[in-house]
């Protein structure tokens, strides 16, 4: 057997759960990351799905996962390859066994592996016996017979024990990290409060696990990961779907509006939809629309009537709804747009992650239809993005899309709890005066948003639509020189929010070599390959992360002139890279484009990193 | 464009409701009649002003939400009702009113049509039935009957066209009613019940484009043919019709049926415009010349919970039972923990 890449004590860890479908992998991965969130440590998740709903069980395809990598500094990706891998079937080993390091941990269910499910897996033999595992640190736990006799005092059926296996694992796992039971089994207690029996079984198969770890001395020394050095508040794990709902319902808390959420479903946003569906409490007006058109339709009729309102969708939602941003557009009306970016043209690859839908957000209406553009870039950030799409659409009265995707949507990232003070007042652009003053598209001079004046405002009854309208007035006309005048002001309109946004920030070098560029969901790969090479000594790197891309924020060109090369890491096949390029043509701009429907290694970006130095 | 709001007396009037832009439709068109009534019942609703709202999609019909001074939407083409939706959903104090054509409304909208239907979403929709698509100037409609010509079909329209009617009903519409163009009467009732209805409330107007379909509603909207080629239904009467009173319609089997009165008028069919059950209301709707009159007013109208209604009474006792009061409980409901 070869040597463990555990250590008692490390900086950074990542460890996977992986099993069937039905063995509650996501849920032990969950507690897990709760575990270490209450430990002090910063982490993010990521769970890999089956793509079908139900596989057949103990078969590869039916193999689910979660990820999550935790350390005593701050961690930005799950990982890219993986310290612990938890098995508990054959599928699961031959599924995962790719992603484990050399010398990597593999702590498998040894019950599971019978001649059946090892055929279902495609072994011949069996792979805990024939050596083939000797160069990782095999860790053989019979979690289901162990699991079956801490719970037989219970009057369980057999098969109502064995389902409790995965926190036998989870006990294995938390005494591996030295974590201790109190809160785990205090989230039990609540999660289940209404079964006592479930409390009850999942408890002994819990401290099971922890006892196995305990008393066979499998791992030698428990690891001890300190606590990261993270700003003072109260924090929760918190993925981006549930983020981006969460964030949207307190802007409109902030400007006092109700919320109306227009959707339709779709992979991978239909968790934004969900969630907010069960936020009627928050009052919460959900409507799930019968198709992606009148998903966004009706948003921008909601938009009329002074709602804050929203519409969620993905890559194909998105296409369909292109004719009415048009409209969003031309009537200068608040939207929020929210693209959860999924891979590839047309279905393409529906469950995974890419960042394609750029060009689209940019560019995909007819006529110039300019509009704001931005993008989250982690699951907690997912939170103020929202939060931000709601405060420009409504201060600038104008629609907003905001990018996320795929691998910010479900994974997951400690979030600190808003605090008062922490998020931006939004206020709402009503005429105060006299409505005899007051013409529909009059404009504020500082940045040329109209107000909004929807129903209920008693005077101020007015039309507005698809049509070209007059400047000011907003009265139909088919003026040559007005419809320039008014291209030109929903351009300027636009352009100017870039005085409002914040300017961008350089990591590592402020000027030299290479600088980095990114933007959206890769900044947590990026700037981990960046940050771990400045440590290494590298000096002529630095790194900028755009969070805005239409308008760019100010000092764009500025940090591009102080670099003697550009390289741009996206996960399309260069569209932010040809969007710079037409702003800024002066520069020369070296990519990489990673196309497979994963996110980036933080070693694939080091490795380009390296190559561009030494050329 | 803005509402001239000056002197805005108490009570509303026709007046308050016109707009100050210059009505722009060809001389003659149906649509006048619509608009015209449409301002005069606005003014009779009782409703404040500030929460009427108009929706329209593309096409001449869809031009009224610019001549009436009230709020408006005049969206994209097809989908005014979605619009209109999302809108009452919003702010359920508005009254609603959607304007479409049968282009409009039965083509590309098609899909909102039904589905508003379905959810008896609080709305009052006007279809502009002229049978053809007028302002990009004459091809078929998925209204336009067989062997009419079109530019689309010049050797006479070939496809089995929707009846209105039939798709609102079969898609659920707790209200549906027929009126032609010329009888301001009838228009002005049947706004006026629609207005009260408390769902979606289809209002099918047999409107005559005087360019491209002239005369297509003649047979029934014409002095001389109308008695006898219309049947008005009103509510718990006998289907009798005809300039002399001497028609009626009656049950053959599994099908309505024209007849002479005669001595059998006890034999004639019974309006009740309130029957849950929708069949007699489809195969009212479905009556067509030349064997059988047209029925015009009110052919459905049935009380169910609007769509309205349910999603807010939701909110509400969603809102009363939750263990969160405020977004930060909510914030606080799962696994929290403390950095210091």
């Amino acid at each position: 057997m070869a040597s463990s890449t555990l250590t008692t004590s490390m900086r950074k860890v990542v460890v996977r759960f992986s099993g069937d479908s039905g063995d509650g992998m996501q849920l032990t991965g969950d507690m897990f990351s709760q575990a270490s969130g209450f430990a002090g440590n910063d982490l993010t998740t990521i769970p890999d799905f089956p793509a079908e709903i139900r596989a057949p069980q103990g078969s590869i395809g039916g193999v689910s996962s979660f990820q999550i990598q935790l350390g005593g500094t701050e961690i930005y990706t799950p990982g890219d390859t993986v310290d612990v891998l938890v098995v508990m079937n054959p599928a699961a080993l031959a599924a995962n066994l790719q992603f484990l390091k050399p010398g990597g941990t593999i702590i498998a269910d040894s019950d599971e592996f019978t001649n059946k499910n090892l055929k279902k897996a495609n072994y011949e033999t069996n792979p805990l016996e024939d050596g083939s595992l000797d160069e990782y640190h095999l860790i053989q736990a019979p979690a289901t017979s162990l699991t079956k006799e801490a719970l037989k005092d219970l009057g369980l059926e057999t098969q109502a024990m064995v389902r409790s296996k995965n926190m036998f694992t989870l006990g294995l796992v938390l005494y591996m990290f030295s974590r201790p039971l109190k809160n785990t089994i205090e989230f039990i207690e609540r999660k289940f409060y209404k079964k006592p029996l479930l409390v009850d079984a999942n408890k002994r198969a819990i401290e099971a696990g922890f006892n196995f770890g305990e008393s066979t001395e499998v791992f030698g020394r428990s690891i001890v990961i300190p606590p990261a050095n993270l700003p003072k508040g109260t924090y929760r794990n918190i993925d981006g779907n549930t983020a981006v709902a969460w964030g949207l319902l307190a802007a409109a808390e902030s400007c006092n509006k109700k919320l109306s959420l227009c959707s339709y479903p779709i992979t991978p946003a239909s968790e934004i939809l969900h969630e907010l569906s069960s936020r009627k409490d928050m009052g919460a007006i959900v409507f799930q629309a019968e198709d992606e058109i009148a998903a966004v339709c009706a948003a921008i009729g909601a938009a009329f009537s002074g709602n804050l309102s929203i519409t969620t969708t993905s890559g194909p939602g998105l296409s369909l709804k292109s004719e009415a941003i048009g409209l969003a557009v031309i009537a200068e009306l608040p939207l929020v747009v929210v693209n959860v970016q999924r891979a590839g043209p047309s279905t393409g690859l529906p469950t995974k992650t890419e960042q394609s839908d750029l060009n689209q957000a940019l560019y995909g209406r007819h006529g110039d239809a300019p509009l704001i553009v931005i993008a989250s870039s982690s699951p907690d950030d997912c939170f103020y993005f929202a939060y931000e799409a709601a405060r420009l659409a409504v201060e600038h009265v104008t629609p907003v899309i905001l990018l996320s995707d795929t691998y910010l949507a479900s994974g997951t990232s400690p979030w600190r709890l808003p605090e008062k003070g922490d998020l931006k007042p939004i206020k709402v652009p009503k005429f105060k005066g006299d409505p005899e003053k007051w013409e529909s598209f009059m404009r504020q001079p500082e940045f040329l948003n109209r107000y909004w004046m929807s129903p209920g405002d008693k005077g101020f009854e007015h039309r507005n639509g698809g049509l070209e309208k007059k400047d000011i007035s907003g009265n139909l006309t088919y003026e040559p020189q007005n419809h320039e005048t008014m291209t030109h002001l929903r351009a300027e309109k636009i352009e100017r929010i870039s005085k409002r946004i914040p300017k961008l920030n350089v990591t590592g070098a402020q000027s030299g070599k290479l600088l980095v560029v990114g933007w959206g969901s890769t900044h947590g790969a990026i700037n981990t390959a960046v940050t771990e090479m400045i440590e290494d000594g590298e000096s002529e790197v630095g790194f900028t992360h755009f969070n805005y891309i239409s308008p760019l924020p100010e000092n764009c060109e500025e940090i591009f002139r102080a670099f003697d090369q550009i390289l741009i890491c996206e996960l399309n096949n260069g569209q932010f890279a040809n969007y710079l390029r037409s702003k800024f043509p002066q520069f020369n701009y070296e990519q990489y484009n990673k196309i497979q429907g994963q996110p980036f290694f933080t070693s694939e970006i080091k490795a380009r990193i390296i190559n561009i130095l030494s050329n | 464009m803005l509402t001239d709001h000056k002197a805005k007396p108490q009570e509303l009037t026709k007046k308050d409701f016109v707009s100050d832009q210059s009505v722009r439709w060809c001389p003659g068109c149906g649509d006048y009649m619509i608009l015209a009534m449409m301002q005069k019942t606005f003014a009779q609703m009782g409703h404040k002003k500030e929460n009427f709202l108009s929706v329209s999609g593309i096409g001449c019909s869809s031009r009224i939400t610019y001549y009436l001074d009230t709020y408006g939407i005049h969206s994209i083409h097809g989908r005014a009702i979605a619009v209109a939706t999302g809108a009452k959903l919003a702010n359920p104090d508005l009254n609603v009113w959607v304007f479409t054509g049968d282009g409009d409304c039965m083509a590309i909208g098609g899909n909102h049509f039904i589905h508003a239907c379905r959810r008896n979403v609080n709305l009052n929709i006007i279809v502009f039935n002229n049978k053809i698509y007028g302002m990009t100037k004459g091809q078929s409609s998925p209204t336009t009957p067989v062997g009419t010509k079109t530019k689309t079909a010049p050797e006479g329209s070939y496809e089995q066209p929707f009846n209105i009617g039939e798709v609102a009903i079969g898609s659920g519409a707790t209200f549906f009613a027929r009126v032609p163009d010329n009888d301001p009467k009838l228009l002005e009732n049947v706004m006026m019940e629609a207005y009260h209805h408390e769902g979606t409330s289809v209002i099918e107007v047999l409107q005559n484009c005087v360019i491209f379909t002239d005369g297509i509603h003649e047979a029934i909207t014409g002095k001389e043919t109308r008695d006898d080629n219309q049947l008005r239904l009103q509510q718990g009467k006998p289907m009798i019709f005809g300039k002399e009173l001497d028609k009626m319609i009656r049950l053959n089997g599994m099908k309505l049926e024209k007849s002479n009165v005669g001595d059998k008028s006890s034999e004639a069919l019974i309006h009740d415009e309130s029957e849950l059950e929708p069949q007699m209301h489809i195969a009212l709707a479905n009556l067509q010349l030349p064997n059988q009159p047209v029925a015009v007013g009110i052919i459905r109208r049935v009380e169910l919970p609007s769509y309205g209604d349910i999603v807010h009474e939701a909110i509400k006792s969603e809102m009363k039972r939750s263990e969160f009061k405020t977004l930060d409980e909510l914030y606080r409901g799962g696994n929290t923990w403390e950095i210091s």
